[in-house]
Order: C-alpha cells, then sequence, then structure tokens
C-alpha cells in the first residue's frame, strides 16, 4: 500500500522543483546566475506566513477558488502513475476525470476572477476559457487515440501497456500525442509561447492577469496548484512517450523523473529562444494540436498503428 | 508675391522682440493654416500671458524644405476660433492654451485639460472649475463606446512597470481596440512658472530634469537659447563635446529601448543583451562627466568636463566593442521569426497620419517622414559634421524599432569621427548677461525627437516667458491612432515602441 502513495508524496514535494529548474535554465541562458533551485519553495514558505487582503467587492466564491483549486489538483495527484511507481487509485475511465478536475480548477479560478469586477480580471478570464476550450480536444482526443492504442482507460494500465520496444509499430501515433500534448502543457502551464509568466504587463496576461487579487496564503496555493499542475501533466506526458519498464521499480522511476527534469528544461530553452505569440495566433496553435491529436486518432483508427 | 507675413530665421538666431509680427486673429489663423497646408510643421503654440485681458498667441512653424524657422503672434481675448479642425497638429497645443491662459478655442473637438493644474488667469475657467481647490488629474469626461459588447479598460495611474504615472482608457469591443485616451498630467511641475525671472542657479537643474533620460537634449537647447541671447561663441571643442554626449544619449535610450520592446514580447536573448550593454553606453558618458545621464555637463558657453586623449581613446576602444555586441543583440530580433511576427504590422500609422498629427522624431521617421533637427536645422557641430537621417517606411513597430537600430549604427560611427577630429582649445566661453528685450528659439534634436525651447528676455534680460515643447508632447497623440484597431494585448509593445515622456509632457 505504501508504495501506492510514494508517488503522491513525490508530486507534492517535487513540484515547485519544475519550476526553479525552468527559471535556472533561463538564467542560465541569459547569462545570469538567477534565482537559488529552491526559490519557487521559499516563495511558497514566506507567502504562507503572509496574511491575506480581499477587496471588499468579492464575495465568498473568491475565496473558495485557491482552496477548491488545491483540493481538485490533490485529487488528480492521486490518479497518475510516475514510472514504476503506481498511483493511490486506479479504475477505468480515471484520465477523463483527471481532465475533468483540471476544468473543475479552472472555472473555479474565472468565476473568483469575474468575482473581482475588475476589467483586466475580466478580460484574462475571457482569453482563458477560449484558449482551453480549444486545448481540452486536444487534450481528450489525444487521450482517446491512445485509449484506442492501448486498450485501457486507466493511465496505470495504459503506460503498462506502452513500451519502448513497441516504439516502431505504435511510435507514429505517440509522437503525434506528445507533440499535441506538450502544446497543452505550455498552455496549461502558461509557459511561453502561449503565455509569459514573468511579465508586469497585465494587458497581455492570460493566467496571471486572473490571479492578481488572490494574495498570501491564498496566492501561495494557486502558485502550489500551478506547479503541481505542472508536474501531473508532464508525468502523463512521459509516460507515453517514454514508456520504460524494465521491472525494476527504481530504475523506472529514477528516468521517468529525469525525464520529468529534462522536460523543465526543454521549457526552460523554448522561453530562452523564442518570442510570446501575439494573442490572435495562440488559437491556430491549439487547433493544431487538436489536428494532431485527431491525426493520431485516425492513424489508430486505420490500424496503422 | 506678398511678403511673408512671418519673421524667418534660422535656428536659434536670436532677434529683437519687437521683430515677432503681430497679425489680428483672422489673418493669423489664415496664415497658420495655409503654411501648414504647404508642409510646414507647428514646432510650438502658446500663450504669453500678460496681466491685462489681452493675451498674446505665439505660433513657432518649421520650415524643413528652407531650414528655416518662423514665428508669428496674435492677440486674442477670451476665445478664438479653433484651427484643429482645419489643422490637427494644433490639437494639444489649443487644449494646453485653454487650460493656460484660458482662453477658449472655439469649435475645438476635443477641449479637455491638459495636466489638469488651476489656470494661470486667476479666477477664469474654460472648464468652469472651482478656481480654488486644485483640480484632480484625469477628472474630465473620457470618450466613451456605448454598447452591449463594449468594455472599458483602465489603466493607471500606477503602472505595472516602473514608469510615469499616466491614465490610459480604451474602449474595447473583445480584444479589439476601438480607442485609447491618453490623460497625464501627474507629473506637473509648474516648470514653465518657475523660470521666469531667470536664469538664476535653479534654472540649469530644471532644464536637466525636464525628462530625466534626456537632460543633454534638454540642457542643450536651452544652453544654445542663453548663448543665442547673450551672443556667446561655444568654443569648438566644447561643441564636439556636446555633440558627442547627445549621440551617447541616443545610443543608450535607443539600446534601451530594443532590450525593452524584447522584454515585452517576451524574447529573453536581447532583452538581457541590452540591458547590460545601455548600462555600458551610459558608462561612456560617465567617462564623459562622470555622470551616467550627463547631469551636469552641458552648460551655458560650453561643457563643465574635458576629456584627456586617454580618455577618448578608452572611449572609442570601448565604442568599437558595443558595436558589436548591439549588432548581435539587435540581429537577433530581425533574424527570428518569432519576434518579427509580433513586431511587423503591430501598431501602424501612415505618413499622411503621421504629417497631420505633426508627429516627431523616431515615430515620424519610422512613417517615412524625413524629419531630423540635426539635418534640417543644425545647431552646434552638426553644422559641421551630418548624420544621415534614417527612415522606414512602414509605420509599425517594426519600423520604429528598427529606426532605432539604424541610428544607433550611425551614431557610434558619428562619435568615432568626432573623437578623431575633436578640436583642441577650450571648453567655455566667459558666461554673459542675456541682451535685453530678445527672444529665441532653438531646437535640438533629442533621441525622442525635436525639442523645441523658446524664451523671451525683458528690460532687464531675465525671462518674462519660456516655453518648452518635449517631443512627446507631439507625439502622444500618436500612440493613440496606433491603437486603433489594434489588439489590447499589443498595447504594452506599442507604448514600448514610442517610449514617450510622461515628466517631459506633464511638465
Amino acid at each position: 500500500m505504501l508504495i501506492r502513495l510514494l508517488h503522491f508524496v513525490l508530486c507534492l514535494v517535487g513540484a515547485p522543483l519544475l519550476l526553479g529548474i525552468i527559471n535556472k535554465t533561463k538564467a542560465f541562458f541569459a547569462g545570469r546566475n538567477g534565482p537559488p533551485l529552491l526559490q519557487p519553495y521559499y516563495d511558497l514558505w514566506k507567502l504562507l506566513g503572509k496574511g491575506a487582503v480581499y477587496s471588499r467587492t468579492t464575495s465568498p466564491v473568491f475565496r473558495m477558488g485557491p482552496v477548491i483549486g488545491l483540493s481538485a489538483v490533490l485529487s488528480a495527484a492521486l490518479l497518475v502513475p510516475l514510472g514504476g511507481l503506481p498511483p493511490v487509485l486506479a479504475f477505468q475511465g480515471d484520465l477523463i476525470l483527471f481532465v475533468y478536475l483540471f476544468a473543475l480548477i479552472r472555472f473555479f479560478i474565472v468565476i473568483g476572477a469575474l468575482d473581482t469586477g475588475s476589467s483586466f480580471e475580466g478580460m484574462g478570464a475571457a482569453r482563458e476559457v477560449t484558449f482551453s476550450a480549444l486545448s481540452e480536444p486536444a487534450l481528450l482526443i489525444g487521450l482517446a487515440a491512445i485509449i484506442k492504442l492501448t486498450g485501457h482507460s486507466s493511465f496505470s494500465q495504459m503506460f503498462a501497456t506502452l513500451q519502448v520496444g513497441s516504439w516502431a509499430s505504435v511510435g507514429p501515433v505517440t509522437v503525434l500525442f506528445a507533440i499535441a500534448m506538450f502544446i497543452v502543457f505550455l498552455t496549461e502551464n502558461c509557459r511561453i509561447p502561449v503565455d509569459d509568466p514573468n511579465t508586469h504587463l497585465e494587458l497581455t496576461m492570460i493566467h496571471e492577469v486572473m490571479v492578481l487579487d488572490y494574495s498570501g496564503p491564498d496566492y501561495g496555493m494557486i502558485l502550489y496548484t500551478a506547479a503541481l499542475k505542472m508536474w501531473l501533466l508532464g508525468a502523463v506526458l512521459i509516460g507515453v512517450l517514454t514508456p520504460m519498464h524494465t521491472g525494476m521499480v527504481w530504475l523506472d522511476t529514477a528516468a521517468a523523473i529525469v525525464f520529468l527534469l529534462l522536460l523543465a528544461v526543454v521549457t526552460g530553452i523554448i522561453e530562452s529562444s523564442m518570442a510570446r505569440l501575439r494573442l490572435l495566433h495562440v488559437p491556430p496553435l491549439l487547433i493544431t494540436a487538436t489536428a494532431l491529436s485527431i491525426l493520431a486518432l485516425v492513424l489508430v483508427f486505420g490500424g496503422f498503428a | 508675391m506678398n511678403p511673408s507675413p512671418f519673421h524667418w530665421f534660422y535656428n536659434c538666431q536670436a532677434a529683437d522682440q519687437n521683430r515677432i509680427p503681430e497679425v489680428p486673429i483672422h489673418q493669423f489663423r489664415e496664415y497658420i493654416l495655409e503654411a501648414a497646408a504647404s508642409g510646414k510643421r507647428i514646432a510650438s503654440f502658446f500663450v504669453v500671458p500678460s496681466d491685462s485681458d489681452t493675451q498674446r498667441l505665439v505660433a513657432i512653424l518649421a520650415d524643413e524644405n528652407t531650414g528655416k524657422l518662423a514665428i508669428l503672434s496674435t492677440f486674442v481675448f477670451d476665445r478664438f476660433a479653433s484651427l484643429t479642425p482645419d489643422c490637427p497638429q494644433v490639437h494639444l497645443f489649443e487644449r494646453e492654451i485653454a487650460e493656460q491662459g484660458s482662453i477658449l478655442p472655439e469649435g475645438h473637438p476635443w477641449l479637455k485639460p491638459v495636466r489638469f493644474h488651476p489656470s494661470w488667469k486667476p479666477g477664469r475657467d474654460v472648464w468652469g472649475r472651482n478656481s480654488q481647490t486644485a483640480p484632480e488629474p484625469s477628472v474630465m469626461d473620457f470618450y466613451r463606446v456605448e454598447g452591449e459588447q463594449i468594455h472599458e479598460v483602465a489603466v493607471g495611474p500606477v503602472h505595472a512597470g516602473i514608469i510615469e504615472p499616466g491614465h490610459f482608457r480604451f474602449q474595447c469591443q473583445g480584444e479589439n481596440v476601438l480607442h485609447l485616451e491618453i490623460s497625464l498630467g501627474y507629473q506637473h511641475r509648474g516648470v514653465e512658472r518657475a523660470l521666469i525671472g531667470g536664469p538664476n542657479k535653479r534654472t540649469i537643474h530644471y532644464m536637466q530634469t525636464l525628462a530625466g533620460d534626456t537632460t543633454i537634449g534638454h540642457t542643450t537647447a536651452y544652453c544654445q537659447v542663453v548663448e543665442s541671447l547673450a551672443d556667446l561663441r561655444v568654443p569648438p571643442r566644447a561643441q564636439t563635446l556636446r555633440g558627442i554626449a547627445l549621440e551617447l544619449e541616443r545610443l543608450a535610450n535607443h539600446t534601451g529601448d530594443l532590450g525593452a520592446l524584447a522584454a515585452d514580447i517576451g524574447y529573453l536573448p536581447t532583452a538581457s543583451f541590452c540591458g547590460r550593454i545601455r548600462g555600458d553606453f551610459l558608462n561612456l558618458t560617465a567617462l564623459l562627466c562622470g555622470n551616467r545621464f550627463g547631469r551636469d555637463l552641458v552648460c551655458p558657453g560650453g561643457v563643465q568636463f574635458d576629456m584627456t586623449s586617454q580618455s577618448f581613446d578608452k572611449m572609442a576602444e570601448h565604442l568599437i566593442q558595443l558595436k558589436k555586441d548591439v549588432a548581435v543583440a539587435a540581429d537577433l530580433l530581425w533574424n527570428t521569426p518569432s519576434v518579427m511576427a509580433r513586431f511587423e504590422d503591430t501598431g501602424r500609422i501612415d505618413l499622411h497620419t503621421c504629417r497631420q498629427l505633426g508627429l516627431v522624431g523616431v515615430a515620424a521617421r519610422a512613417c517615412g517622414a524625413e524629419s531630423d533637427c540635426r539635418f534640417h536645422f543644425p545647431t552646434g557641430l552638426f553644422r559641421f559634421a551630418q548624420i544621415p537621417v534614417s527612415t522606414w517606411h512602414t509605420g509599425d513597430v517594426f519600423a520604429r524599432a528598427y529606426v532605432r537600430w539604424l541610428e544607433i549604427q550611425r551614431s557610434i560611427a558619428f562619435i568615432l569621427d568626432q573623437i578623431k577630429a575633436c578640436p583642441q582649445g577650450p571648453i567655455r566661453a566667459d558666461e554673459k548677461p542675456l541682451a535685453p528685450n530678445r527672444f529665441a528659439v532653438c531646437l535640438v534634436e533629442g533621441w525622442r525627437g525635436e525639442i523645441c525651447h523658446f524664451a523671451r528676455t525683458g528690460p532687464d534680460g531675465k525671462f518674462t516667458h519660456y516655453k518648452i515643447t518635449d517631443p512627446s508632447f507631439h507625439n502622444w497623440a500618436g500612440l493613440s491612432m496606433a491603437l486603433r484597431n489594434q489588439q489590447i494585448s499589443d498595447f504594452p509593445l506599442c507604448n514600448k515602441s514610442f517610449n514617450l515622456s510622461y515628466c517631459g509632457c506633464d511638465l
């Protein structure tokens, strides 16, 4: 039973590290020392020790956002395996629950943003729902292709079915899925080229602007939720792309963690080497991701994989 | 042909104040409109208050074809027929006149306060505001678009970045901006009023801090005004040092702007490089005078600090290295498709709009207008050494960035030439009192664009009026126009591509 809890604990502890690695990578490319690797942890600790300020125009809906967000992402963390570590819960269709737990987080962050009545936050909320309406199909259709390919709709069984050895046959589908999933990964985690997590310009923000009014522990919860989200989406991506199953739990897990950290490095490199897209050009990017997912599904149905 | 109603003169050429022609308002209007229609630009248009009921309006025109300036004045009571409907480039000048002199420009389509200060005529106010209490900035009727789908976004006065305060109000349909209204005045210090009775010990410090990033530009304009009023001959070596300082200021700011443009679109390499290179250019100014922003370098009669040949060598050596560094940083911008996709076709202004609004400086040259005081109205060093005018024709964010890059290259080459050719000799002429009852106008091409200073002395040789027109004053309307039908998320990028001064406009 204990081993079932391991990934859950690992995820809780390790998630902010991915942000630290991205920031270190960016600093490296900019020729700076950058903040310490553990800075995201210090930030969370600092925020937990602060008081929160609430606007008089907000209602309890605003305060529900961070709590529901964190609970939802913790529930999602129960469903995802990593390397040789099984998830706490596994059942047929758990990945559908996974996707919609993320939708739940978004819903509450968005109504929390609308609750403040700020024009900035309303704008951010409009952008968030527009883009997520386009990224959700990419994710679900991609997962549908993998379900069809493996015959399982539970993460643990799905990943177990995929093998490095079977790349020759299922490669095209997993690669298409991985590209689509990577775009979704960047979108959901507000990274460049879709969003710029470092910008101070409210008018250009998507996710950041919706959480402008949160402070102290509430903001800490939101940052932590975002970090967990990044870890979990990353775990799904590498679960499909690099299915190492040597039978040795520790080796498989270590490999998966290394891949996860590499994913953070790649994200950092992308952020260091390209500009953000014009907001109008984000939907075409997400539609491309959806198209790739559909292509993966077609390949599976056509028996090419 | 009728003799011209204007008094024509060269940049920095002082004359007796009786030479300022006075014509009745209807003729004034006619002459100004005619001159503007024939391509002359209004460099400044302002009220000179008097104790009597009549107040004087003075217009200064710049004719780039002949390299001459023209001045004309008229007397008005409390109102005159607005020129703005026929000549949009005076729109902000007329609002300023209305605010300062309580003179109503009748028929002005957009008559709102500029800086939200009480009128210079106590008890009178064009807007009928209470004259006892100081008006609050941005308290006015904003333009509104009505409709179910329209939303309004108010930004500022406190900004996300560490920049100056200003209020921006957007009328949007979804992400699309229908109109942007800009309301400044938060940094109004009353500089122009404080200069009356000068020059005194404070004057030069006001000039150095009119716009903190344009210290050399504004101080040079002021010193040239004083020198032409006092008939001072600035030694050649001082002229060269001033020219070098002006170009160093341009280099630092243009480089900083390229970096800031990159940062706004999240493109880290150029943002990181340019931040450092800007500092290096500032350090070269420090090499010249000990201060990175050139404070206390330029003074009436010349400059306060001389360069040794060793420090010239050091400057040249650094410049050659910086030239390579800044080329790498800038080329990254032009060669990265994701950057160009953001720059191109964003915030476009066509040449017609540019001329109508009377834009100056980088913003105008990026629309293809060949307008550069260093070339058209040269003073000081630029009479003897020319810098080619850099233009680009697309009028978008890319053009404003690219013109900056062209100017960076030309300024570096220019400074390197001047270091080699720097004449020997004194660096400062002895100060003399200003001649009484004269006026002078000086245009200087600061890094943002044309800086216009006008001064008039009284019988005692002290300033009885001083008028400063910062390039930002001409260009803020350009930013509003550039935003029409753009994405609101592109506003920070457009704003940065203009990078206008708030305090230079607020004075």
